[in-house]
């Protein structure tokens, strides 16, 4: 027991490290994905043909690949045509590429669950489409996408530490790596999973929280 | 022209300007299309990836007998014990959870949520050096195996248990008006209705799993991955490889998705979609 608490004790810094790179993972990726979710939803909806077949073959690509085939195809693969990232910024990047094909299709079906009714009624009202965009549909359609995006927040959270398995210091591979020093595996198995478990589950209450709050703000809420 | 419901909401029914746009759009963007094509060919051709030998090298028997037979052979055995393990284990799980025992409840809910929130590569670290600690030795193919098993037996459970749960109330009831034990209208009436309902989903659960297979390449079993590790190890063909593997991959749970979504629009119930599915980056769904 003494051993395991000088350990913690001695590498608490270093644990520290950990959890921080796979937050910044985490929230890197998920704004990514959403920004980029957002547009490539845009595109897949759009009337322009070549962006709608951009859009969908990149969220079939981006869906279908595992992350971990990505990630090995972003650090080992991308070096081979001269694009070289520092490791952390690998793990973003294949986080959000992957990540925004599945907010992509978040966003689209959260798009497609309003009625064309609202939109034709904010355009007979002369709105601009950014106006229609911000006033009418994304509020609304904010509504039905949270538990999937804390779902997808979640997913990313978990994808995360697959970047251990590339070299990112992430609190899985910290933990791995004090697991061959100090063969403590149940132990610090436990509490990278509790890390991963307590954001989870703080994700689910944070989203809880969000869902009751839009459902409140039902229209006419003054902005 | 617009099928998705999304399009009419965002995009007006373009008038004779409108169009005029759209198709100045559509030229701006092919070019756009174009020019990125081109520019990725380029950075493969300016740094010599587009050698021909580089790319033949796929074609040589031997290298598809390690890729497709071996590498992919390998992963859908993988997959398939796994699955056919985990899914069964999962209804068990649902149904525990489900159940008035609270004891059995509150265990199935706590494995549950506990393995669903756990990332796959924690549980094989943890297995891969745990277990020779205390003197099992696994099979590396059950290194793998295992803890596919575990997650994804948590992640089935919640497919199952929303599926039991979009099975019609008046379903039960008429049942067991008309005299069956609790254990008959399970077996008899909801779990078949069940079933059809959750049929897609565990197909997105069965991708999951073909993803998760890929831990192969930390644990050191001959799967895809492993496989591609191996020969860019002895060729250092290295975005070649990853990049056939990766478009192997793409095709595979490309069509399971595609049978997926064929079976729910087939079975037509707007139930499955309501219900919460695998969390998966796709977490899958």
């Amino acid at each position: 027991m003494d051993s395991i608490g000088g350990m913690l004790r001695d590498n608490a810094a270093f644990l520290l490290n950990g959890v921080l790179t796979t937050v910044g993972l985490t929230i890197l990726g998920f704004v990514g994905a959403l920004l980029i979710g957002t547009v490539v939803a845009v595109f897949r909806v759009s009337p322009i043909t070549p962006l709608r077949v951009v859009g969908t073959v990149y969220v079939e690509f981006f869906r279908n690949v595992p992350l971990l085939t990505l990630l090995i195809l972003i650090v080992f693969g991308l070096p081979d045509i001269g694009l070289l990232f520092p490791l952390f910024w690998c793990g973003v990047l294949g986080l959000v590429l992957a990540g925004s094909a599945f907010i992509c299709e978040t966003v689209r079906s959260g798009i497609n669950t309003i009625s064309v009714g609202q939109s034709e009624a904010a355009r007979a009202l002369g709105m601009s489409f950014g106006t229609q965009l911000r006033l009418i549909i994304l509020p609304q359609a904010f509504r039905t996408m949270v538990q999937p995006l804390v779902n997808n927040f979640i997913g990313i959270l978990i994808g995360s530490s697959l970047a251990a398995a590339v070299g990112v210091s992430d609190i899985t591979n910290v933990t791995q790596q004090l697991n061959i020093r100090y063969a403590e595996a149940v132990v610090l198995f436990l509490l990278s999973g509790a890390v991963y478990l307590v954001f989870a589950l703080g994700a689910g209450g944070v989203g809880s929280w969000l869902e009751r709050l839009v459902s409140q703000s039902r229209i006419g809420s003054a902005r | 022209m617009a099928t998705d419901t999304a399009t009419r909401v965002l995009f007006d029914e373009p008038g004779p300007r409108g169009r005029a746009t759209i198709r100045i759009a559509t030229i701006v963007a092919a070019v756009i299309v174009v020019l990125l094509v081109a520019g990725a060919v380029w950075q493969f051709a300016v740094h010599g990836q587009l050698a021909a030998y580089k790319w033949q090298f796929f074609t040589y028997t031997a290298i598809i007998q390690t890729l497709v037979v071996e590498g992919i052979g390998n992963t859908f055995l993988a997959t398939a014990v796994a699955a056919v393990v985990a899914f069964p284990f999962g209804l068990v799980l649902a149904l525990g959870r489900l159940s008035r025992r609270r004891v059995l409840s509150r265990v199935s809910t706590a494995w549950i949520e506990f393995f669903r929130s756990m990332p796959m590569i924690l549980v094989v670290y943890a297995f891969l050096l745990a277990l020779p600690r205390s003197g099992l030795v696994l099979p590396v193919f059950w290194m793998l195996v295992v803890p596919m098993i575990l997650v994804s037996s948590a992640s089935t459970a919640e497919v199952f248990r929303a599926g039991i749960k979009a099975v019609d109330k008046g379903q039960w009831e008429a049942a067991q008006s008309l005299g069956l034990s609790p254990g008959l209208v399970l077996t008899t009436i909801v779990l078949p209705q069940a079933f059809r309902i959750v049929l897609p989903n565990l197909l997105t659960g069965l991708v999951s799993l073909l993803k998760d297979s890929t831990l192969g390449y930390v644990v050191s079993y001959g799967e895809l991955m492993q496989q591609g590790k191996e020969l860019v190890a002895y060729y250092h063909y290295m975005i070649q490889t990853y990049l056939v593997i990766a478009l192997i991959y793409v095709l595979i749970n490309w069509l399971l998705t595609r049978l997926a979504s064929w079976l729910q629009a087939r079975t037509g119930t707007r139930k499955t979609a309501a219900a919460p599915v695998a969390v998966d980056l796709e977490p899958a769904q």
